[in-house]
């Protein structure tokens, strides 16, 4: 069951990546996520903003505290208006970058998340959600 | 038109100035950012100051030389409230609450001659929008200046590289490490590496609170221009979670060595160096073994 109304933040500028990193590591406090999980959805979630701002061209950040019967969890959608991805399977590969970076960012956040989903469209825009459970 | 506002203010002072301030605290509610007996004073010296002003004719209140005291006592006023705490809408009361008492004393005193009324109100009323404003202004600049000093206290908190001994360096970092500042801090760092002919650097992220890739890269960047430039690197400061992040990651940091503490790094940096550390009470112990015999005397 996903909480009524989600919190938006916006992600366009540099200082926006470190508003996300410090929502998202209130919000899995308040999940009561341990130390690591925190630091690993945090981390995620820095790739993932910096992948909106640099690929997307800037987008928002939509968070959802998830409670399904006693499981608590912190769920993150990234979406952007931007290019798109043409190739997911190549993107998620480690490694491989367009932009200089190192090319670890997507794959990482993937292994650092429990559930990965990515929507994209050449030319519309890309919709990532990721999951993060309490252990 | 004469107006008869300084005339008035002057005689009414001590009722204006009781009326004043006991609006203000009315609309204040709470005073706890301030003392009742500060804001009588402060209200005392405005009207003071305002008072004498008045009496100069002059209505300009930005730029003429008869208001310059109440501008610089609404500048210092405006500088102490945003300090203290105070919204700019609780700053700019302190000016427009004194409309109230204003208008109450001109119309007892022109209640015959409503047309007169009107324009000693609207007179009276722009001198205090004007007032007001001012202060807005003198208070938004007071935060301007506080964040301006912030900004430039941050940046040299950011760039602190500390010597620990002969050839070692080290580079504490502290917060966020994927903006400008990075570049800042590590430009710092190989420079230091110049002067001071270090051999080993260690970088300290126990205060970063996030490693990703970008901050990894800036890392590994920065390992590898210090390495080009004859030293090595020693990464500390890596927690637990921070470890397990990384590993997620699939960063390799295989080619550097890291330690968890700065400690831990230390040590490995004198040993490099071939530098011990030891315990002078050891030493002396030891000392005291080999040659047990009684002192000299003197």
């Amino acid at each position: 069951m996903n909480s009524p109304t989600p919190e938006i933040v916006p992600i366009r500028s540099e200082s926006d990546v470190v508003i996300v990193r410090q929502n998202v590591r209130k919000w899995s406090i308040s999940v009561g996520f341990s130390l690591v999980d925190q630091t690993k959805i945090v981390t995620a979630a820095s790739e993932l903003a910096r992948n909106t701002l640099i690929h997307g061209g800037g987008g928002e950040l939509k968070s959802f505290l998830l409670q399904e019967g006693n499981r608590k969890g912190l769920c993150l959608i990234f979406d952007d208006q931007g290019p798109g991805i043409p190739d997911i399977e190549k993107a998620l590969q480690d490694g491989y970058t367009t932009k200089g970076g190192m090319g670890l960012g997507l794959g990482g956040s993937k292994r650092l998340s429990n559930e990965f989903e990515i929507k994209t469209e050449v030319g519309k825009g890309t919709s990532i959600k990721i999951i993060r459970w309490k252990a | 038109m004469n107006s008869k506002l300084p005339t008035i203010v002057k005689e009414f002072e001590t009722q204006i100035l009781q009326e004043w301030t006991k609006n203000q605290l009315s609309q204040m509610g709470s005073t706890d950012k301030i003392s009742e007996s500060e804001l009588k004073s402060e209200s005392q010296q405005f009207l003071n100051l305002f008072q004498i002003s008045l009496q100069s004719g002059n209505t300009s209140v930005r730029q003429s030389k008869e208001w310059a005291p109440i501008r610089d006592y609404l500048s210092n006023l405006s500088r102490t409230r945003a300090s203290q705490g105070f919204s700019p809408t609780e700053t700019a009361t302190f000016i427009f609450s004194l409309k109230k008492p204003l208008v109450a004393r001109l119309r007892t005193e022109f209640e015959k001659s409503p047309a007169v009324l009107l324009e000693e109100v609207t007179a009276s009323n722009e001198l205090v929008d004007a007032l007001g404003l001012y202060t807005t202004e003198a208070y938004q600049k007071g935060r301007e200046e506080l964040i301006g000093r912030q900004q430039e206290e941050m940046l040299e908190l950011s760039t602190p590289v500390v010597k620990l001994w002969d050839g070692i360096l080290a580079l504490p970092m502290i917060g966020t490490l994927d903006s400008s500042r990075t570049q800042i801090v590590m430009e710092s760092l190989l420079q230091k590496i110049v002067e001071t002919e270090s051999e080993i650097a260690i970088i300290d992220i126990t205060g970063v609170p996030t490693v990703d890739t970008l901050v990894a890269q800036h890392l590994l960047k920065t390992v590898a221009a210090a390495r080009l430039m004859g030293a090595d690197c020693i990464i500390s400061g890596i927690r637990p979670q921070i470890a397990q992040t990384i590993v997620h990651l699939a960063i390799d940091l295989g080619s550097i060595i890291t330690k968890s503490s700065l400690a831990d790094a230390f040590a490995v940096a004198l040993d490099k160096r071939g530098l011990q550390v030891s315990s002078q009470r050891q030493k002396t112990a030891l000392r005291g073994e080999v040659s047990a015999q009684p002192p000299l005397n003197h």
